[in-house]
């Protein structure tokens, strides 16, 4: 027997030499893992625009063309632009408080974080209806004012900020915490202040991390549902979102409708999908380079 | 600029990781914080720069009280262990970023901060790499950009940590070279941390010697060598061996016996001698002499190591003895420490 440390020497320049499968297990759970994907993401997702379009493109172009659906499509829009925005600026703050700062209660306020991802959207937007209902606390006191939040726009945007607001946080706060506080200290040693230093040193640190998670989180604030189905009131043309408006349409047996705007959904998913890989490719390099040296 | 350290205590929640510290700095100086990892040398290093704020105590620059400043208002140059470089600027912006971000009214104009920086890096030596991005550097450039960076803002004092430490043995040699040439040419009072004797000794004009959260002792490298004031800068400072010893009528003995060595200034009692295994001579008849049996054999480089077993405590000492000493084949060996110290029990 030759000795096994020249015998390790000899088999490591072959390609994959480290891989023990053999051939036909390595073809078996790519085929299980292929299967999987094509029954259950991509299979769907032919059918839902193949649904859509079932009734010819004039219907398509109509029903998206319908007052109550632009409105949804126009609600939608204005819900992700006013919590996306509200969710970057709160990531932010959350990740660098937790990466940056050592303070009692941390360990927490990490946990918190996780809440929206661990409890059921319904029970997001029934923690609204709890909160300002006509039944609540508050409720009264709100309606004496005149200042609507169940069933009109500011609940559904508060029960969006609540879903989205982990991802943003969840995707800046591991990159945070492996970068430290070593180039903030530079950065003041040098002279900078505060906001230079966020602005000049931590933001492009970590703006791919950043540009994910406002990639995810618009795409969940578009796409969700339960809390807002909760809290929305389902008022045709004025509280129904894009989702929303698709199970309207649905249970109107009104079935290309409903998959005419699913489709547009989907379609959000796939170019979220699509900029997140573009962006990989052209600037992969630099990713990797902030990633740590 | 002279820094003046006066009794600063610095505790981190209850941990104190420095008591009672004071330490002159004089100006133009270049100085090593030299001790073992958990000896609070990092801690002071921070503390002078403004990183961290003393618990207790002062800090001066100057005639000035700088303990409630800020770091940003202290304007020293921070160089970190691990360089810390701005990955997503080039070399020239991270060198520029010092007066890029100066408040308007003192900051040089764009052109005369990008002259600034291509003049740094031929200081530093790196000419031509302006475009490249730290991650396409090797280690011992980084830390060249790294110390151009803090050069840019003209600091009044420069402070280094580790500076050499994440490097290997060859580029190290020829970084300690270059950064003494470095503080000759631009005479910053400079501090640095190491935890390597050979570096302080080699580079430093005077070397601090910390052990758990205190000063054991400050003095050029020929005074903490050659004039250990404690046993632990004895132990820490070069190659020591050591022996429990008792003083008697003015002599060092050991195990009831007188080993030659005349002590009439220490007082009576225990204590523990130090001396250097290089630092011996040879005796032939043992009367006043410390005699051992050879208990093993080691070549160093251009020396042999013996280890010695002494007496009927079984203690264990070091002596270095020439290669082609005839003592070396011998069983039985005796010798007399040339320069030696005697600490009392009390301290050791």
């Amino acid at each position: 027997m030759a000795d096994p440390v020249v015998f390790a020497a000899e088999a490591a320049p072959s390609a994959g030499a480290g891989i023990t499968e053999s051939r036909p297990a390595r073809w078996v759970l790519m085929a299980i893992a292929m299967v999987f994907l094509g029954v259950f993401l991509f299979l769907p997702l032919v059918l839902v625009f193949m649904e859509a379009f079932k009734r010819g493109i004039g219907f398509y172009i109509s029903t998206l063309g319908e007052r109550d659906t632009l409105s949804a499509i126009r609600l939608t829009l204005l819900v992700a632009a006013i919590s996306v925005p509200l969710n970057l600026v709160f990531g932010v703050a959350m990740a660098w408080a937790i990466a940056k700062y050592e303070f009692k209660g941390k360990a927490f306020l990490t946990t918190l974080v996780d809440l929206p991802f661990s409890v059921s959207p319904v029970i997001s937007g029934l923690v609204y209806v709890l909160l300002f209902g006509a039944q609540s606390v508050l409720g009264p006191w709100l309606k004496s004012h005149g200042i609507e939040i169940l069933f009109a726009v500011p609940g559904i945007v508060l029960a969006t900020i609540f879903v989205t607001f982990p991802f943003v946080a969840r995707e800046l706060i591991p990159l945070m915490q492996e970068q430290g506080t070593k180039d903030e200290e530079a950065a003041i040693s040098l002279g900078a202040s505060g906001w230079q230093t966020f602005w000049y040193v931590t933001l492009p640190n970590v703006k791919w991390g950043l540009l994910y998670g406002v990639l995810l989180c618009n795409a969940r604030a578009m796409g969700e549902f339960g809390a807002v189905s909760v809290v929305s009131g389902h008022i045709r043309g004025q509280t129904n979102t894009m989702p929303l408006h698709v199970e309207i349409l649905y249970n109107d047996y009104n079935a290309s409708g409903a998959f005419a705007v699913a489709s547009l959904l989907a379609g959000l998913a796939l170019v979220t999908l699509a900029l997140k890989t573009l962006l990989e490719m052209r600037y992969g390099a630099e990713i990797a380079a902030t990633r740590g040296h | 600029m002279q820094v003046r350290v006066a009794n600063v205590r610095k505790e981190f929640d209850t941990f104190p990781a420095l008591h009672d510290v004071s330490l002159e700095i004089r100006s133009g100086e270049l100085i090593a914080l030299l001790g073992p990892s958990g000896s609070g040398k990092t801690t002071l290093l921070r503390l002078i720069a403004g990183l961290e704020q003393p618990t207790a105590g002062r800090i001066f620059f100057g005639e000035e009280d700088a303990s409630e400043k800020s770091i940003r208002e202290r304007n020293v140059g921070f160089v970190f262990q691990h360089y810390a470089l701005f990955r997503h600027m080039t070399v020239a912006d991270n060198i520029g970023f010092g007066l890029k971000v100066r408040p308007a009214e003192t900051r040089p104009a764009s052109a005369e901060i990008r002259k600034r920086a291509t003049d740094l890096l031929d200081l530093v030596q790196l000419s031509g790499l302006e475009k490249r991005y730290p991650a396409q550097l090797s280690g011992g450039q980084r830390q060249r950009v790294a110390l151009a960076r803090a050069l840019a803002i003209e600091p009044k004092v420069l402070l280094l940590d580790e500076p050499f430490g994440a490097l290997d043995a060859q580029v190290r040699r020829g970084l300690r070279r270059w950064l003494r040439e470095i503080h000759d040419a631009t005479g910053h009072t400079t501090v640095f941390v190491t935890h390597d004797q050979e570096e302080a000794l080699e580079l430093a004009d005077r070397v601090v010697v910390m052990s758990q959260g205190s000063i054991e002792q400050v003095g050029s490298a020929d005074e903490v060598y050659d004039t250990p004031n404690s046993p632990f800068v004895y132990g820490f400072i070069g190659d020591s061996s050591s022996l429990p010893v008792k003083v008697e009528d003015g002599q060092v003995w050991l195990a009831e016996r007188p080993i030659g060595l005349s002590a009439p200034d220490l007082p009576p009692g225990p204590g523990t001698l130090f001396f250097r295994p290089h630092d011996i001579e040879l005796l032939d008849g043992c009367s006043g002499c410390i005699a051992g049996t050879v208990a093993a054999s080691r070549r160093v480089a251009g020396t042999r190591r013996v280890e010695l077993e002494i007496g009927g405590q079984r203690e264990r000492v070091e002596i270095e003895l020439p290669v082609d000493h005839p003592a070396a084949q011998k069983s039985r060996v005796a010798f007399r420490p040339r320069k030696w110290k005697v600490f009392p029990q009390s301290d050791a």
